[in-house]
């Protein structure tokens, strides 16, 4: 089961369990819900940021799917935290070329670090939006954001 | 476990009818097992060869001029509606063809939009609805089943009524019976449920429909049981039913409409168009009987011919034998999944009829990683919520696994599916101490 375990890699199986960032947030910026209709996953994504507007101070979700969505968004909070609206951006751009890849290339780990670990789902066309999942609510916290800040 | 039980067709059977279709018959020995046939069947060779036969020989118009090649092909249209509706248990004229299950459900709900909208005149009458009417669907339908009927309650007025599911996603006649009232004006149900497997007492149901509610029309979702089990839709009391070519070894974009012959003539078309009319003036067009008042535009008529080609093969097979066959197979995989240690089965218990189906929930682990794994240990199921979100969530959970056989499944392609089954909660990393877990071969 070479392949499963390619998709399942052990670091995916722990944050689906572990769950990093999985629960409410008071005062938040932000806050963006989505649903995917063929499976029924949903997630709400929630962002607070710094004083200047400017910075993920904090961010955390409350959802319900599969392990690669689960685990997705426990590892995005990890990498997300403390980082600024723009390399936040970067990094989901980071994360969509790597998912769209189809298998191929080398994904950039010094952006995108544990998360590379999502690399081999891109393989599996129907799992990408799974995976997608949480990248994509934060995409659309950060717009409403930088909205608010003007 | 290569076995003969009594009630399947036999391995021997099934291995020669399995060389009828080129998807087994070109399939290496370790091919998936393919068992998401409630989804889509796959198709005899015969199948492919007429409708070929058809458009390298035949082509032509059906029911429009006069040459002698639309006189062929429309022979061979209406050859086909006769054929098929043989199979299926209905008049000639009480089949119209549909794209699928779907439109031909939606021929029905629309139709009634235009009776309540005055269209139809006098005889449409019957079918209007007005504020307060109710409309009673079950809690499981498939969305095909649902959707259209909500939104002939908001053009028109009418409540929805649902028909509560228990836990294992049933129902019967006392739950239909707690909704009826004489305001009911529609009861739509599945012969048989496309997750839980559950059979309808169509008869009895019918019964208490007629007693309780004198002005329901009774319709029927037949796509999971036309292409299954023997289907006698006139004696079956029903006033409408709907079927899908795809799920009975036919072609994708045709399906049928079955109606009782007086309804269909004086349910508008909701659909208009070429074909459809008699006399059409500027202002006004009139329409002509049933069938053909319902279908407007050119017609599939190669997936047409197609389609008598499968109701052929299947009942050459024997609709009871296949029926028999798949009882036995859905028995096997209800037995053995009852017995996996946190898989939860949706539907009939074990020991209780049901059709060739089974979907399950494994404790603490995804539908979708559930088939992940399954797809890679080599056996096609279906997962998510199968187009019945409100029955998943009755049942509490966003989605299922599902594993549904036809007459060619095997008993081999069935057990792979419960081997793999045993082993998902071990690979997640859920399984209990202890707990006995399958081996992936
Ligand atoms: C019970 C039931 N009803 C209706 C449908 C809709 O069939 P189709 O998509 O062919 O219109 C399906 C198939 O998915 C089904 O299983």
């Amino acid at each position: 089961m070479s392949g499963l375990e390619g998709l399942y890699q052990q670091i995916i199986l722990d944050h689906s369990k572990a769950r990093h960032g999985d629960g409410p947030l008071e005062h938040a910026a932000a806050e963006h819900h989505e649903y995917n209709p063929t499976c029924g996953d949903e997630l709400t994504m929630r962002i607070r940021l710094d004083d200047a507007g400017e910075r993920i101070e904090e961010l955390a979700w409350q959802g319900d799917g599969c392990s690669i969505s689960m685990a997705s968004a426990s590892a995005l909070v990890d990498l997300m935290a403390g980082r600024t609206l723009e390399e936040a951006g970067e990094r989901i751009d980071a994360f969509r070329a790597m998912l769209r890849s189809q298998g191929a290339g080398e994904p950039d780990e010094e952006l995108l670090e544990d998360a590379i670990a999502f690399h081999g789902v891109s393989k599996y066309v129907m799992r990408v939006k799974c995976a997608m999942l949480s990248w994509v609510a934060l995409e659309a916290c950060l717009t409403e954001a930088r909205a608010t800040r003007g | 476990m290569e076995g003969m039980s009594s009630d399947t067709l036999g391995a021997r059977r099934v291995a020669d009818l399995r060389l009828d279709f080129p998807v087994f018959r070109d399939a290496g020995e370790h091919a998936p097992a393919y068992l998401d046939s409630a989804a889509t069947s796959q198709r005899p060779a015969r199948v492919l060869d007429a409708e070929r036969e058809y458009l390298e020989h035949h082509l032509a118009p059906v029911h429009r001029g006069a040459s002698a090649a639309v006189g062929r092909s429309t022979t061979l249209f209406e050859d086909a509606r006769a054929t098929v509706a043989r199979f299926v248990g209905a008049g000639e004229r009480e089949l119209v063809w549909a794209e699928n299950a779907t439109d031909a459900l939606n021929i029905v709900a629309l139709g009634m939009a235009d009776a309540s909208a005055g269209l139809g005149g006098a005889e449409a009458s019957r079918f209007a609805l007005h504020p307060g009417d109710e409309l009673v669907v079950v809690e499981a339908e498939h969305h095909a089943n649902l959707i259209p009927w909500q939104r002939l309650a908001a053009r028109t007025g009418a409540v929805l009524r649902p028909v509560r599911v228990d836990a294992r996603g049933l129902w019967g006649p006392a739950e239909l019976a707690a909704v009826l009232s004489p305001r009911t004006r529609v009861v739509a149900f599945a012969e048989v449920s496309n997750v839980t497997g559950f059979l309808a007492p169509v008869a009895e149901l019918v019964a208490l429909v007629r007693e309780r509610s004198p002005e329901a029309l009774v319709v029927l979702d037949a796509c999971q049981s036309v292409p299954h089990r023997p289907s006698d839709l006139a004696a079956s009391g029903v006033d409408f039913a709907a079927f899908s070519g795809h799920k009975m070894l036919g072609p994708n974009g045709i399906g049928g409409l079955y109606g009782r012959a007086e309804l269909l003539d004086a349910l508008p078309p909701a659909r208009t168009g070429g074909s459809t009319i008699t006399r059409v003036t500027l202002e006004h067009a009139e329409f002509l009987p049933a069938p053909h008042r319902f279908e407007a535009g050119t017609q599939p008529v190669s997936q047409v011919v197609a389609l008598a080609e499968a109701a052929r093969y299947l009942d050459e097979l024997g609709m009871a034998e296949v029926a028999r066959h798949e009882s036995a197979l859905a028995a096997r995989m209800a037995e053995a999944v009852a017995e996996l240690p946190g898989v939860r089965l949706i539907g009939p218990p074990p020991g209780e009829e049901r059709a060739g189906l089974v979907s399950v929930v494994v404790d603490d682990v995804h539908a979708h990683d559930v088939g992940q794994y399954l797809d890679e240990a080599g056996v096609v199921v279906r997962v998510g919520h199968h187009c019945a979100q409100p029955l998943h969530r009755a049942l509490g959970v966003t989605a299922t696994t599902r594993a549904s056989a036809h007459v060619y499944t095997t008993e081999d392609e069935v057990d792979r599916f419960i081997d793999a089954l045993g082993g998902v909660r071990r690979f997640f990393g859920v399984a209990g101490a202890g707990e006995q877990t399958g081996v992936v071969a």
